[in-house]
């Protein structure tokens, strides 16, 4: 238990001492996406060898040996999914990616016996290879700040996080600032909030500091619910203690004893992190009472979400953690007034809780310097979709779609042409070629009818069918509308069922005029942000991609054959050899014909599912 | 059939949340964790135990996605259906197993109560897409055919158990 700032003092003293003991460190990727690829095994077999080769090695900073141990850890989540599951060996700062357990043996003998690289299992692009993390493009043109620690410490050690210098902030804070202080350094960074809002976190913190309630609460608001975004996921498991010294300052600042963190249910790894990091922190008087020996008392619990996805919104999130339907109400009153059990509430995203920690310690200047002016620091984006390096990025707000896409994503896949890419989740919209050079924030997304979100950056190349994808998102947002208001549940279904129609090749005339009309009453008296922006994907498919909604109605035509009821399958009786193989592979019996003379599709029984036309050897069955 | 509930049971998750009606539904995901549905008799159970009606457990339990008031599978599948797997061509997938299963999208949970198929929105691995998961172990980059495979796997483990 740490009483005074003296104690945390000696402690990192005695962690990183320990920390720098360590003559080789194995940092094996514990994220999600490394584990669902064995990265889990890699650990075992590192610990397996090591035991047998008799090497020193430090599993924990708390149990180490004498001398100079090798450090294995599992670490959370490097960011380069892709190339899962990773390795990384420090001081040298390798990078091994899709490495196998039979590879372990090599890396341990190379990199922790000698001095060397194994070459074959490095980042090769074209004819390059990377030894080094920092030199791969992926890494080497972005700007970490929430993500500094992600990949690079034990997620489960606070002692880790104490000795990459940890709640040093927390620790000038309390014992260097005043609450105002801290709240003015905020006020200077304009730091934004980066749930999707981006309302000025400061003036959120003072319109609850500045009220007299008795209770006042500290919400996280970790249900990432955007499909095709992990940034929060990624913080939660990697670094959970910097989130919970954001969440700490701002109990210092607007004088809370209570926090809560809203986790989504489908991210378990992350739920049992953050308990691991609330215990730890409790162990340690970073949490409780009278932390650190000052007189701030505050403590977090965990609420675990229950699969809705309308619970990101404020007021719905708060009702969810008092225990009831998670349904919003009408605003004003709001949050910061009449929050969590009706008392004024800070409620955050994981990422802007994440962003305070640097900026008590390097100022609010500094976060400033980076970035524009109007959206300073930096932003998070889980890039995915048909792109070549999937994965969690960070770089400076500002930095250009072109440069997210083909710099540090690589590009496309397959060599297919970049189409578009949706940005905000089902709220949000889609940019396109057009926007390549658009410098990537707040206000300059706003402009083009988009929004930054939460950040899920989901690339599309041109085997795409928009239409499809704005089908897609409604379908989504019909499925998680409460039902509470009229619009969004009544409106959201007549939306999707005019996209369906379309898809399925029964569309008709004025159908788009008709979702225009639709999207804008809803927007406009839909109760939440939910119902507001469920329209969006909509919106900007029409702006962007009209001639493919008209593809669809007037010609009958997917132009990038998807959409599956749209196909014309049919076969080609000059290269049709009348095997019948197309005939024993349909499910529903619609091909017919005689042995040695060519087969025939009886298009009304049809169901365009494709399977003859992968079961052709002769390439006879085709598609217009 | 029906499960009965065990009281020594509920009553260990009601101390663990100290009878809060507030923790409600903390209190029903830990039962879901026990009998992997909610069977009828928690309802009357925590109603009287906890003095909230019934209906207004039976509302948050309708109105969450991850509550089912129905038997699940002994292997419950879940694929993904988020943007990026859906991108990644996730339908194909879902369709193969219903498909070998005799499921639907109204039918989830086979007569035998082997396998529950259901589709969840966006496990956050999307650099894995297309991903599932068989009793919240995630795999990725699923197709069709691995889908398939996975299930003839998962029929020989059951037959060997």
């Amino acid at each position: 238990m740490l009483k005074s700032r003296e104690d945390l003092q000696k402690i990192r003293e005695f962690y990183k001492e320990r920390l720098d003991r360590q003559k080789v460190k194995i940092l094996i990727c514990a994220g999600t996406a490394c584990v669902a690829n064995g990265s889990l095994a890699l650990y075992d077999t590192f610990m397996k060898l090591i035991r047998e080769k008799g090497i020193d090695c430090a599993v924990d900073l708390e149990h180490e040996p004498e001398g100079n141990p090798v450090g294995v850890k599992k670490s959370g989540c490097h960011g380069f999914c892709e190339m899962g599951p990773l390795v990384r060996v420090e001081p040298k700062g390798y990078l091994y990616v899709k490495v196998k357990p039979e590879d372990c043996e090599e890396i341990l003998e190379a990199s922790v016996v000698n001095d060397t690289c194994v070459e074959r299992l490095t980042y090769h692009k074209g004819d390059e290879s990377h030894k080094h993390q920092e030199s791969i493009p992926f890494y080497k043109l972005q700007k970490r700040v929430v993500l500094e620690h992600c990949g690079h410490i034990d997620a489960t050690s606070i002692g880790e996080y104490i000795a990459n210098g940890g709640y040093a902030a927390l620790e000038k804070a309390l014992f260097e600032l005043t609450p105002e202080e801290v709240l003015h350094e905020v006020e200077i960074s304009n730091l934004r909030g980066r749930g999707g809002g981006g309302f000025p976190t400061a003036r959120k913190w003072s319109q609850v500091k500045r009220q007299k309630a008795k209770d006042k609460y500290i919400v996280c608001n970790g249900d990432e619910g955007d499909p095709g975004a992990f940034m929060d996921r990624s913080v939660m498991e990697s670094d959970p203690h910097k989130m919970l010294e954001g969440m700490i300052l701002a109990a210092y600042v607007c004088g809370a004893k209570q926090g809560y963190i809203y986790v989504r249910a489908e991210y378990p790894l992350a739920v049992k992190r953050l308990g691991i990091a609330i215990e730890q922190a409790k162990e340690f008087g970073i949490l409780g009472d009278r932390i650190l020996g000052t007189g701030l008392c505050f403590d977090i619990k965990i609420s675990r979400g229950a699969g809705a996805f309308v619970c990101g919104e404020g007021s719905a999130l708060t009702a969810s953690i008092e225990g009831k339907r998670g349904m919003p109400r009408v605003k004003p009153p709001r949050t910061v007034e009449h929050g969590l059990y009706d008392s004024p509430t800070v409620l955050n995203n994981v990422e802007t809780y994440a962003n305070v920690p640097a900026i008590v310690i390097n100022g609010g200047e500094w976060f400033r310097s980076i970035g524009p002016e109007n959206s300073p620091g930096t932003k998070a984006f889980a890039l995915t979709g048909n792109i070549m390096n999937t994965g969690l990025i960070e770089v400076a707000m500002g930095t250009t779609l072109r440069e997210v896409i083909y710099d540090i994503g690589g590009g496309m896949r397959d060599g297919a042409e970049f189409k578009a890419v949706q940005i905000g989740g089902p709220s949000g919209g889609c940019l396109t070629k057009e926007h390549l050079d658009l410098p990537l924030d707040f206000d300059n997304l706003k402009k083009v009818g988009a929004m930054i979100g939460s950040g899920g950056l989901v690339v599309m190349d041109n085997h795409t069918c928009m239409v499809e994808v704005a089908r897609f998102f409604m379908s989504f947002t019909q499925n998680e509308s409460c039902g509470k208001c009229v619009p969004c549940r009544e409106g959201t279904k007549r939306m999707l069922e005019i996209l369906e129609r379309i898809v399925a090749g029964n569309g008709e005339p004025g159908d788009v005029e008709l979702l225009e009309e639709l999207a804008e009453t809803i927007s406009a008296t839909a109760l939440c942000g939910l119902g507001k922006s469920a329209a969006q994907p909509v919106l900007s498919t029409i702006k962007y991609f009209r001639d493919e909604y008209e593809a669809h109605i007037n010609d009958k035509v997917c132009p990038t054959k998807n959409c599956q009821k749209l196909r014309k399958i049919y076969i080609d009786p000059a290269l049709c050899k009348g095997c019948s193989k197309c005939a024993r592979n349909c499910p529903v019996g619609a091909i017919t014909g005689q042995i040695k003379s060519p087969f025939v599709i009886d298009s009304a029984k049809c169901v365009k599912c494709g399977a003859c036309v992968s079961a052709c050897a002769f390439h006879a069955v085709k598609e217009d | 059939m029906e499960t009965v509930c065990d009281a020594v049971q509920l009553d260990r998750i009601l101390e663990k949340y100290q009878y809060d009606p507030g923790s409600i539904i903390a209190i029903l995901q830990d039962t879901q964790e026990v009998y992997h549905y909610l069977p009828r008799c928690v309802f009357p159970y925590f109603s009287g135990k906890l003095g909230i009606s019934e209906a207004r457990i039976f509302s948050i339990a309708t109105f969450y996605e991850n509550f089912s008031l129905e038997p699940k599978g002994k292997y419950v599948i879940k694929v993904c259906d988020g943007t990026a797997c859906h991108v990644r061509k996730s339908t194909a997938i879902l369709d193969r197993l219903r498909s070998e299963l005799g499921l639907s999208s109204s039918k989830k949970t086979t007569d035998d109560l082997l396998f529950t198929v259901e589709t969840v929105s966006c496990l956050g691995a999307c650099g894995l897409a297309p991903t599932l998961t068989v009793n919240d172990k995630v795999m990725g980059m699923m197709s069709p055919e691995k889908a398939a495979e996975l299930l003839k796997e998962l029929k020989e483990e059951n037959a060997d158990a």
